[in-house]
Formats: structure tokens, sequence, C-alpha cells
């Protein structure tokens, strides 16, 4: 910036005196506005104890779950009996669908001749590590019975086992277990686990990717973004994290599972069908609709139910509010009385918050979008009356008094005389108010007022559905802006201004 | 209408022009009458969507309607004030319904501040905390995304999105990660209502920005003032009292706004609201809707006169 002199300085502070003589408050009103919110600042920061609620929280998790909104974890488990016979297996619910046998799991097989315990024992015997409570005590205590029975119905057999299993994560990380011992190999490192008979010991140090609380106890494996792992005596599992929404389509229990985007559409097109009862689109269309893990169905049914809320409740509240506020303007209606219970009763509706009207109805009608409409449109009422009732209060007398000079009937002075003025804005404001009522029905919703909002909260109480959250705070967003988009234009065309 | 059928008698030109007209309102006509009917046939799908969606059907519940009212009405009535000011009450039959003094928050050996009182407090904090960091990084935004400070399309472009995304975020999912982070309190719903604001208030602000008047901004250009200072002795004094009107609106958004998220597990007097309806408390529902309804008036009303100072008659824009 260009700087003054020290005398032209003096010579324009004497000439405006009033703009260089200015109050206290003048002068130190910034600063004292910002002290106050810094003060204001450390008073919440004691108050809701922001330092230990932030030094306490667990940050690791956090990563885990933005990591959930956009990938999946494919789980294989490798469990090692006490005579070295390996089993590699999938959680229930696999992503991958029941026998999956994915290309990045690499399996040597081989036949061991075992003993097989009398059935029965089998179950004690496998418990004994895990349960050390009372009832696992009392169940030892039985099971040695058991099993000193069992030796003479034991048998031997040959069975087919996993020799050898090469779980790759990606180009630098991958973990080969055979029965005695899990190699681990990430980021030019490599972990040595030698496993003996329930026990666990580790070759060398730990490199920093690998944790272990004591010896002998289980070490747990992070790769990043490409998974993580834990080591037990006996058992290893593995998580290995894939980019996307695992069966977005088709769930596992659908005969399209798994299949590439031409042989549904070959399929579909021109396959045999594979239920005779209905057409093979019919049958890829009711495996979307009802997909056990999306939802598809019941979450666009939610979300049209929260469409639907706002769209009523608005509209309703329009309807009311219209003659309502003619009630409550002093200039239209010439009484005290109406004007008053009018105004006081907007105030009740408005201040008698959504959530207490939400809570209320959910009570009256059981949960559902009947439940969110009617506090929409209560709430609503209050607010939108007020508003219009001041843009009435706000209009140009001179057009009632031309329609009323030529001697028109009280009803058409309304219509002629103060509708054409209004109506932009009343129309306009209750735009606004949809708009703004689509995103708030969201969150009225998960207190049970129907909606998508219930389904988003129950998705996240699970911790583990982060990716159901992102679909449909997906589908929420789109709908936000779409409708965003339209009231914009409409707003903008009936008050004649350009939209933002 | 009356009016307009009196036209016999009119010039060849004067006939032209009538006819013109009647098209024209014809048109008119029929496009309201459009406009209304796929409004009417939205609104009875909508109706009928909602009612078969529903839990209890609207026609068999309507004459239980008014049932929760009388679920409503406590012993007497000054066990509203009981539950209110946590004094015991005679009905306590060592449930918790009429346990009112076990929710005592003693400051010292005698003077305790009632359990409705602080979580009220509660709630109004995370409102006001929320509305000022909100206005802080709004304040910080605006002035990017508004047309006369930033000509890169790119930029202005970039913070107008950020904005839209931050405000469009359901409150709800906002709130639900950060209680999966943070546990349980009232941090995650000040994180959840602030981020919301940051986008509502910056996009307000640099509507006020853009209409600013530029001549001071253009004085200072002339000196050589920096972009920095242009902005903070041009536009500033010039936009700082709409921007206190906005942040007080917003106050009065964001009150409600806490309650809300309080309920769905956020703290505050919103969770105690959702537990006594859904347990039954009817005193301490009550007593707890009584203090709602007087805290959100006394914002209203100190925050309309606050605006009514500080801008006069614009303070009524709630919409723009």
């Amino acid at each position: 910036m260009t700087t003054l002199n020290s005398a032209q300085m003096d010579e324009i502070a004497a000439r405006h005196p009033a703009v260089f003589h200015r109050s206290f408050w003048q002068r130190f009103r910034v600063a004292i506005i910002a002290g106050g919110f810094v003060l204001y600042a450390l008073y919440c920061w004691w108050f809701f104890a922001i330092g230990h609620v932030l030094t306490t929280a667990n940050w690791n998790i956090a990563g885990t779950y933005l990591a959930d909104w956009v990938s999946y974890e494919v789980r294989p488990e490798v469990t090692i009996a006490p005579d070295g016979a390996m089993k590699l297996t999938y959680p229930r619910f696999s992503p991958l669908g029941p026998n999956a046998e994915p290309d990045w799991v690499e399996i040597e097989r081989g036949t061991m001749s075992r003993t097989t315990p009398a059935a029965g024992t089998s179950a004690t015997t496998a418990k004994k590590p895990a349960s050390m409570g009372f009832m696992g005590e009392g169940a030892v205590l039985g099971g040695s019975d058991a099993a000193a029975e069992s030796m003479a119905t034991a048998t031997i057999r040959e069975e087919e086992v996993v020799k050898r299993a090469v779980i790759t994560l990606n180009s630098s990380t991958s973990v080969e277990v055979v029965p005695d011992r899990v190699t681990v190999q990430h980021a030019g490192e490599t972990l040595v686990v030698d496993l003996d008979n329930g026990a666990m010991e580790v070759d060398g140090a730990l490199p920093a990717w690998a944790t272990q609380k004591r010896p002998g106890e289980k070490i747990t494996l992070a790769f990043g973004f490409a998974g993580w792992g834990e080591i037990e005596a006996g058992d290893v599992s593995i998580r290995k994290r894939f980019l996307g929404w695992a069966n977005f389509l088709f769930d596992t229990n659908s005969p399209f599972h798994g299949k590439s985007m031409s042989e549904v559409y070959s399929l579909i097109a021109s396959g045999d069908r594979i239920d005779p009862k209905q057409s093979n689109l019919s049958l890829a269309w009711d495996n979307i609709l009802y997909n056990a893990e999306w939802q598809h169905l019941d979450v666009w049914t939610k979300l049209l139910q929260t469409i639907v809320m706002a769209f009523v409740g608005t509209l309703f509240a329009m309807l009311l509010a219209f003659p309502l506020a003619f009630m409550a303007a002093r200039n239209i209606t010439r009484s005290w009385l109406s004007n008053q219970l009018t105004k006081r009763l907007f105030d009740f509706l408005r201040s008698v918050d959504m959530l207490i009207w939400a809570l209320f109805f959910t009570r009256a009608f059981g949960p559902g979008p009947l439940a969110g409409m009617s506090a929409i449109f209560f709430t609503d009422t209050g607010t939108l009356g007020k508003l219009y009732s001041e843009a009435l209060e706000n209009i140009d007398d001179k057009q009632r008094e031309g329609v009323k000079s030529v001697g028109a009937a009280p009803v058409a002075v309304q219509r002629f005389g103060v509708l054409p003025q209004v109506m932009p804005l009343f129309a306009s404001q209750a735009l606004y108010f949809w708009e703004s009522n689509t995103r708030s029905a969201t969150i009225i919703g998960a207190v049970g007022a129907g909606g998508i909002g219930l389904k988003l909260w129950e998705a996240m109480r699970t911790n583990s559905d982060w990716e159901n959250v992102a679909y449909m705070v997906l589908l929420i967003l789109i709908v936000v802006f779409i409708f965003d988009g339209i009231s914009n234009a409409l707003r903008s065309r009936l008050m004649g201004k350009p939209s933002h | 209408m009356a009016m307009n059928t009196l036209h016999d008698g009119f010039s060849e030109k004067g006939a032209l022009i009538e006819q013109h007209f009647q098209e024209l309102t014809a048109r008119r006509r029929l496009y309201s009458w459009l406009g209304f009917a796929i409004v009417a046939l939205a609104l009875s799908g909508s109706l009928w969507f909602a009612n078969e969606t529903n839990a209890g059907k609207f026609f068999d519940r309507l004459p239980y309607l008014f049932d929760f009212v009388g679920d409503m009405v406590p012993r007497d009535g000054m066990e509203v004030f009981r539950a209110l000011f946590d004094l015991p009450s005679p009905y306590d039959d060592g449930s918790f319904k009429y346990n009112y003094p076990e929710g005592r928050l003693y400051i010292t050996e005698s003077f305790y501040v009632p359990e409705y009182f602080h979580k009220m407090l509660e709630t109004l904090n995370i409102a006001i905390f929320s509305t000022v960091i909100g206005m802080v990084f709004g304040f910080l935004l605006c002035f990017l995304a508004a047309k006369n400070l930033v000509a890169n399309r790119l930029l202005r472009g970039f913070v107008r999105r950020f904005m839209e995304i931050l405000r469009a975020f359901p409150e709800v999912v906002l709130a639900g990660f950060f209680l999966a982070i943070l546990s349980l309190g009232p941090l995650p719903a000040v994180i959840a209502v602030s981020i919301h604001t940051v986008g509502a208030l910056g996009k307000l602000f640099f509507e006020v920005v853009e209409n600013a008047d530029m001549k001071a901004e253009e004085g200072l250009r002339a000196v050589g003032a920096s972009w920095i200072e242009r902005v903070w002795f041009g536009i500033v004094p010039q936009v700082l009292p709409n921007f206190m009107s906005y942040f007080l609106l917003r106050l009065e958004i964001n009150v409600r706004a806490s309650t809300i998220i309080g309920a769905v597990g956020g703290g505050g007097i919103g969770e105690l609201l959702r537990l006594s309806i859904g347990q039954n408390h009817q005193a301490k529902t009550l007593a707890i809707v009584l203090l709602l309804l007087i805290t959100i008036i006394a914002v209203d009303q100190f925050s309309a006169w606050l605006r009514r100072k500080l801008v006069g008659d614009q303070a009524f824009r709630l919409a723009q």
C-alpha cells in the first residue's frame, strides 16, 4: 500500500477529526468481539472436556471405518489342529460366497492319517484352550472322563488336508502358512513365527508393522490399506481389503453372483431359464431388489418416504398457512383478537420444536412417514405463517385501494389487489422450505418418524455397515442436489432473479 | 371473469388485441390447471404411499390421535415444577419415574443445578459453539467463493462445491460417525452441527459479499493494497452487520438442530426428552417441553431484537 508521511497524516487528521477520534467501542470492538469468541472457545474446551475426549478417542478405528465406506474385506482363516492338520475357511457371510477359491490364495493339499476321536469329545477338547470361565472348567472335567472312554473308539483314517497356504495381499505382501511356521513378507521385511504345539516363537525382532503385547500372545499385523491379520497359536486370520462395494447388484445367494456383466447380459438375453417360474430378467431384477446385503428396495422405499414427508408436509403447511396469514395480517383483518390469536398460534407451532412434534406423532401414528409428515406440517405452518403474515403486512396499499375504488367485493380485493404482490414471494418461500425440509426429514427420521433416517442410524449403530451408510448418503446427496436445482430454477423464475 | 366478456363493438385492431389477450389468458389458465393437476396427483400418490408404508394406518389411528395427550397429564400440576427443579415428589415410590432429586448436579455442598437446566445449557452451548466455529470457517471461506473478489473460476467453483457438500451432508451421519470414534458425549453433536453450519453460513456470506459496494475496494486497489488488505478494509466493514445477522439467524436454527441431534445420541436435553417420552414419564416430559419452549422463544426474541438493531428491517428476510 502507498503510505503517507507524518505531515500529510496530520493534515488529513486536522481536516477529518471525526475519523481519527473515535469512541472506545468503535476503536476496539473487533478486538473485544474476537477476545470474547476466544474466551468462549476456552470455556467450551473446558465444558465439553474436548482435550480429554480427543486424547481418549479411538483414532485407529476412524481410519478403518472411513476405509469401510468404499471398500470391503475378505477374511480367509487358516486353523491348525494340534496334530498339524490345516484347514482354510471363510466366515459364513463372506462376500465371496460359499466354496470360494480366489486366485490370491494358493493352496497345496495332501493327505495325512488322522486319529479321529469319537463324536462329542472333539467339541470339548477343542474348547479347552478357549474357555476359561466356570462353564469351561466343568466342560474340561467332564471331557476328561469322555476322553478316557473314547480311547477305545478312536479311529484312524486318511483325510485330505491343506499342507501349505499362501495368501497374497499385494505385490509386496504375502503370508505363507505351513503347519509349524508362518512367514509374513511385507515392504521388504520378513517375519517368521514358529508354531509348535500351541506355543509361538518369533525369530528375530518384530518389524514395525507387527505388534505383540506379550511374548507368546497374539501378533497383530497391519498392512495399511491392503489389510491386516492376526497370528495366534493354531489360528492365522487374514483380512484382505478390496476397493469397491461387494456384491452391489447380486448377493451370494443369487444365481448371477460372481458373473461378469457380459455373462449376466447373455444369460438374460438368451440363456435358459434358471428358475422355470419366471424369466431371467425378472429373476435378476428380483435378486437386485431383494439383495440381502444392500436391501435396495427397502432403501429406495425409505428414501421415497423421506421425499414424500418433505413434500406433503410443506405443501399442507403452505395451504394452511395461506388463509391463516390473511387472518394474522394487521392491515387485512382489522381485528386485534384474530391477529393476536393466529400470531400466537404460529409462535407456538414454531417454538415447539420439530423434534417434539416428531416424537409425539410417532407415538400417535406409530413409526413411519405419517409422523414425520405431521411434524413438518405443524412446524412449518408456524414458520410459513409468520413469514407470510409479515409479507402481507408489508404490501403496497395502492393496488388494494384501486380495486376497492371500482366497487369490487372483499374477496376480489384480496384476489386482484393483494395476491399478485405476494404470490411469487409465498411460492418462493414454500419452495425454499420444501428444499430445506428434504434435508431435515432425514434427521427426524432417526428418532422414528419414518424415512431413511432410521435406516441410516441403524446401519451406523452396527459399526460394520459403513458401506451401506455411504450408499445411502450418496443417494441422499443426489436427491438433495436435484431438489436444490429444481427449487432454485423455479424460484429464480418466480422472483425474476438469476439463480445462484 | 365478468370484466373480460364485455367486448362487443371493438375496432378491427382492438378486436385483434382482444383476441390475442383471450388466447393468452386461455393458455395461462390451461397451464395453471395442468400445474394443479400434477400437484394434486403427486399429493394423492404421496399420501397413499405414506399411509401404506406407515406402521399405523391414518384412519385406524385417527380416533386414538389424542390418547397420548391423556398419557401426558401428570398426577398434579406441581409435579411439573418439581421435575423441573429436581424437588422431591410426594409420589416417590423408589422408581425412576418420580425420583427427581437423583439428577441434581451439586456444585457446592448445598447448591445444585437441576438436571434439565444443566442439559439445556449443554444443548445451548452445543448450538452457540458450533455456530461460532461455523462462522469462523464460513468467514474464511466466503471471500474465496465471491465472484467480485476471486477471478479464478476454478478456485471459486471448488470452494462453492465444497460448501455445498458440507451443507447437504446429513448431520445424522456426521454425528453417528463421530459418535463411533469419540464415544458418547456432546462433542459429536458439536462437530456435526458445525460442519453443516460452515456450509450454510458460507453460502449466505458469499452472497452478501457479492452484493457489497465495490467502490471502497476500488479505492484501496488504486493505492496498491494487497488482496487481504482490500478485503479487510474494503469489504469486511460493509458486510459485518449482515454477517452478524446471519450468525444470529443460524443460532436460532442450531438451537433446534442440536436438540434433535441430542435425541439421536448426541447428549443434551434432546436425549432426555426422547427417553422420558419413551418411558411415559409425564411430569418429566412436560417439564422438558416447557423448558425447551421457553428457551427457544427467548433465543428467538433476543436474536430478532439484536438483528433488528444490526441491519434494520432486512432482518426478516428468512429465505433469500
